[in-house]
């Protein structure tokens, strides 16, 4: 499995590019079984929410 | 000739246009060309603005479209900055040597209910602004003006591999502030 260092990267990377099968296989299955980067991946997502709708009401 | 009620709501969210311009362009020169560049096409095109939606929303993507032709000119004269190439081993002491997180990213909660919060926004434009200049360019034509990555690194002339760097160093650095300056301080 890969390192939560590893899976990070993938989680950034995938904002900016389209991942490879092998690679959004092996960042789900990593997201799956770890809390602390899904939490990681939940906050990639908040800040794009956030950009998308700058600046805000 | 325009209402003077459009004229008056312009004029009204004219600073919010301003700061948007600012953080993207960061210039007041040009961002204040951009911006009444961007009021004068509201007046013109006002049949366009139907009240379907906000006259903010509306007018702040009619200044999106104004910045994106500014940035282009500004590509094609070759007066952008060039970012300079430099790895992400800053962001290495996240990780500990077997590649665990040394400290675990904390729970930020819904984003439907987060960016509802007030204070969030002037938050978030706060640590925009500590981004360094040249980051800070890439990321928003990326995020608040939704460049395609490849677009961005073909208008600025940077080597893919560089414009990745500079996208990931930004969400990082953002990251580490909003998590000082709002989630961990609430």
């Amino acid at each position: 499995m890969k390192s939560c260092r590893e899976v990070h990267r993938l989680v950034i990377e995938a904002q900016d590019r389209k991942l490879g099968f092998a690679e959004r296989l092996s960042m789900r299955v990593h997201l799956i079984l770890c809390a602390t980067c899904r939490r990681f991946d939940a906050q990639m997502d908040l800040l794009r929410q956030a950009l998308r709708r700058f600046p805000g009401d | 000739m325009p209402s003077p009620d459009l004229q008056e709501s312009l004029q009204k969210i004219r600073p919010t246009l301003l700061r948007f311009a600012m953080l993207q362009l960061r210039n007041e020169a040009a961002a204040e060309d951009v911006v009444q560049e961007t009021l004068l096409a509201a007046l013109e095109g006002k049949s366009a603005f139907s009240g379907r939606s906000q006259l903010k929303t509306w007018a702040v993507s009619i200044l999106r479209n104004k910045i994106v032709d500014h940035l282009r000119r500004g590509s094609r004269e070759g007066t952008l900055p060039i970012v300079d190439e430099q790895g992400d081993e800053d962001f290495d002491a996240l990780f500990d040597g077997t590649g665990h997180w040394q400290e675990a990213p904390g729970d930020w909660g819904d984003p439907a209910v987060v960016l509802e919060q007030r204070g969030f926004y002037e938050v978030l434009e706060l640590c925009m602004k500590a981004l360094p200049e040249n980051v800070a360019r890439v990321f928003t034509m990326r995020e608040v003006l939704g460049f395609e990555t490849e677009e961005i690194c073909k208008e600025l002339k940077m080597s893919s591999s560089n414009c990745w760097v500079v996208l990931y160093r930004a969400r990082m650095r953002l990251r580490e502030c909003l998590q000082l300056r709002w989630f961990g301080a609430r």
